[in-house]
């Protein structure tokens, strides 16, 4: 087949495959992290028991996850040298900043007061145990910032020329990591992965109540969950708002695939369809001028159409990122009725004991969120073809001109192996957790540890 | 060469010592684990001796990564595309062993197995991120576009090969070393590690000395590029081999009271062994068979602009980080239970 011999399609497919797959892991990571300072808060100020183990279960599942997206994430540190070597000789006096910026500022703060709640409950205060928790998770939001800077600088590239070598050289830090995009995609994807991680907590807290145990548990976790994820879901009607914005004058294409729109005008809002890109045509039910409309303020405000773009962009796949998009936003409004479910129940309007299918939603609600994210990860990252760089350089001139296909081909089935087999082991382990609820905590604890450890502390 | 350039070529080494130095001892740690960890009780401690500190540790590899490639791109662009099957050996080595440390801790089922992959997971990075400095140290095959044209298998040359072995066996030191300090007096670990410790110094000597020569007779008439600092290079080594040697004579006795200084002057070989490779290839960062194609401080640096702003962020990120670990070392001092 042609495709197991195009050296760019393929080093396309394991950039796309193991960043979809580190991100399934990244969301539930920050969400939990927020979670867990909370659920440690209350246990800090309470002193209370099951407040207590409340907080340490909650760290067990946040900790396998929390593995997994570090493990993962090393592949996406080096793969820009691995795979996309040109790309980085091209971008590598701006976009290799924010990325060691982001190891000494945000990995080193997570990993080290990692260890601090893995192995330090007995061994540091009770301030500095509760201190390293918030840190690990704001360490992961600023980890997010660092990496959305250097992100968005592909999308919409500021502070830079192109310097006699024809590599991007840096002429303004501030204006590079503060591009037009970089606040828009942060407040975007930062409520986006908090509302996930939520959603999670209403569905372990939403599990307890359907089998009728670990009552405090469950009400306490869809209780907290509710209350996030409602702050997210506002929070989101003006991030995504102003995410659109930006698209919509930054980037004219992706803002006309999004839509399906071939021809110029005022843009309207397509609910569902299909684009049929050989005929350049999309079959859709739509509200005219409606995008025009929440991106500029009037309905009849004109913007380009792919007909009217230059011919680079013939090769944007048009349908994919047309039904990321729309798969994106329908996602969201799956998870926002979900939210309102979680609430319903929360405060007693929907009584758990009498109605189940209210928690049997609320069980599987979070997946809605996770879909949600990946498919507008897939809108921006597609949406961005054919360019690496916007405007600058050619996604096919970025990869790495002496990796073959032949090594592509065993690392892409490396890759699905190691990762299928770690996914495995994750849901596992996490399963397991769940239904072994934080009651088992302190036993777990004590089970594990061999008898001849009991011996005296030695200094 | 500015003296940003410079700065930066310190600075990526000064990252890369650090790696050395905190990961060596638990990616030794790990290679050791199935030899000097037989019950289930010092497997514990030997995964309690390394479970709050491995992954800060390993953080510095990250950090010297993202700082090649924001410093150095065609140096990070260079190496990592041409070792392409060797790098991915390696994250797939790390990958599986966060993974097998965090999942060890979950349950006991599949523990076996979890064990082996800690092993294997620190057994890639300690011997082939060797093989790697082995490589560039006799100069790489290069074209004019800067790519590497040799293939996979010529990296593996009898002395890249010495080179990884080198490196393994010291990791190897430093985790004994390591493990005595952790381990509680009396133990069967610790009694194993004092032994392994010992050993493995002189191991590490001797193959120092062997990689040596063979560099100064083998390796040096044909090396593409001038070694222009000689002496200092050789400087490092010779304090490399003091360092080991007092190693060993303070450790011999394994008196517990001088663990510490085990640890100690291993870490310190590590430093002098990265700083003979950093003074043999400076002013390359990656030298090439034909001189020309090399990448150097002067052809591969970013510009005065990112490399200022980088230097800030330095300046400000490094003494957090090392706040951050006097407090974690310091939390977690003492031999584990």
């Amino acid at each position: 087949m042609d495709l197991l011999t195009d050296a760019v399609f393929l080093d396309r497919l394991q950039f796309a495959g193991t960043a979809i797959y580190h991100y399934l892991f990244v969301p539930l990571s920050i969400g939990f992290g927020l979670i867990l300072a909370i659920l440690m808060t209350k246990a800090y100020k309470s002193g209370n028991e099951d407040d207590e183990r409340l907080a340490q279960f909650w760290l067990k599942l946040f900790t396998g996850t929390f593995a997994v997206g570090v493990a993962t994430g090393i592949t996406m540190e080096f793969s820009f040298g691995t795979n996309w070597a040109d790309y980085s000789r091209f971008v590598g006096d701006i976009f290799g900043a924010p990325l060691a910026a982001e190891a000494l500022f945000a990995f080193f703060m997570e990993s080290v007061f990692l260890g601090v709640l893995l192995f330090g409950r007995n061994k540091v205060g009770k301030t500095f145990y509760l201190v390293s928790g918030w840190l690990v998770w704001f360490g992961s939001c600023l980890s997010a910032l660092w990496i959305i800077i250097a992100n968005s600088w592909m999308q919409t590239p500021a502070g830079y020329e192109i310097g006699a070598d024809g590599t991007a050289v840096l002429t303004d830090f501030f204006a590079a990591a503060f591009n037009p995009s970089t606040l828009q995609r942060y407040a975007h994807v930062l409520v986006a992965v908090m509302l996930c991680g939520a959603l999670v907590a209403v569905a372990v807290g939403a599990y307890y109540l359907l089998k009728n145990r670990s009552e405090f548990a469950g009400k306490r976790l869809v209780r907290i969950g509710a209350i996030v994820s409602l702050v997210c879901v506002i929070l989101m009607v003006p991030a995504g708002h102003q995410q659109a914005v930006e698209v919509a004058e930054m980037q004219p294409a992706k803002l006309a695939a999004m839509e399906g729109a071939y021809e110029s005008g005022p843009m309207g809002m397509s609910l569902f369809g299909w684009v049929d890109e050989a005929n350049q045509s999309l079959l859709t039910v739509e509200i005219p001028g409606a995008t025009s409309f929440l991106a500029s303020g009037s309905f009849d405000t004109v913007y380009p159409g792919l007909n009217d773009m230059p011919a680079e962009y013939q090769d944007l796949p048009v349908n994919a990122v047309y039904q990321c998009y729309h798969l994106m936003l329908l996602f969201f409004g799956i998870a926002a009725i979900v939210v309102i479910l979680a609430l319903l129940v929360s405060f007693g309007v929907l009584d758990p004991k009498k109605h189940k299918w209210p928690l049997r939603i609320m069980f599987i609600g979070w997946a809605a969120a996770l879909l949600s994210i990946e498919f507008g990860w897939c809108t921006a990252e597609l949406g961005r073809q054919p360019w690496i760089v916007y405007g600058e350089l050619l996604t096919a001139d970025g990869v790495s001109a002496v990796v073959d296909p032949v090594q592509l081909i065993i690392t892409l089935v490396l890759f699905l192996v190691v990762y299928t087999f770690i996914y495995v082991v994750w849901a596992r382990s996490f399963l397991k957790t769940v239904k072994a609820g934080p009651e088992a905590i302190g036993a777990a604890e004590q089970a594990a540890k061999p008898a001849e450890m009991d011996v005296e502390v030695q200094e | 060469m500015t003296v940003l350039g410079v700065l930066w070529f310190i600075l990526i080494f000064v990252l890369i010592i650090g790696y050395f130095v905190l990961d060596g001892f638990d990616l030794g740690a790990g290679v050791l684990y199935p030899f000097v960890a037989k019950s289930d009780a010092d497997k514990m401690r030997v995964l309690h001796a390394i479970g709050p500190v491995w992954d800060g540790n390993e953080v510095w590899l990250l950090t010297a990564g993202g700082a090649l490639f924001a410093a150095f791109a065609p140096a990070y662009a260079t190496v990592f595309s041409g070792f392409y099957l060797a790098i991915m050996l390696v994250l797939f080595g790390l990958i599986l062993r966060a993974v097998s440390i965090e999942f060890r801790a979950h349950g006991n089922d599949m523990a076996k197995l979890w064990d082996v992959l800690f092993f294997i997971g620190s057994l890639l990075p300690a011997l082939l991120l060797g093989v790697a400095m082995g490589n560039i140290l006799q100069g790489l095959q290069l074209n004019d576009a800067g790519d590497y044209t040799g293939g996979f298998f010529a990296l593996l040359n009898p002395f890249a090969l010495l080179c990884g072995v080198l490196g393994l066996v010291h990791m190897l030191t430093q985790g004994a070393s390591w493990l005595a300090l952790k381990a509680p007096e009396g133990s069967d670990l610790r009694k194993n590690a004092v032994a392994m410790r010992k050993v493995l110094c002189l191991a590490d000597i001797a193959l120092f000395v062997v990689a040596a020569i063979a560099f100064n007779f083998v390796v040096v008439p044909y090396l593409p590029y001038p070694v222009c600092n000689v002496a200092v290079a050789g400087a490092c080594a010779v304090l490399f081999a003091v360092v080991m040697v007092a190693q060993f004579v303070m450790c011999k006795d394994a008196e517990p009271a001088r663990d510490l200084w085990g640890v100690l002057l291993a870490s310190l070989g590590c430093v002098f062994m990265v700083c003979v490779f950093a003074f043999t290839v400076f002013p390359n960062l990656v030298p090439a068979i034909t001189s020309t194609a090399s990448i150097t401080v002067a052809t591969a640096a970013s510009s005065e602009a990112t490399l200022g702003a980088m230097t800030i962020i330095a300046c400000i990120g490094v003494p957090i980080v090392l706040v951050y670990h006097v407090l974690v070392y310091r939390a977690f001092r003492g031999r584990v239970k």
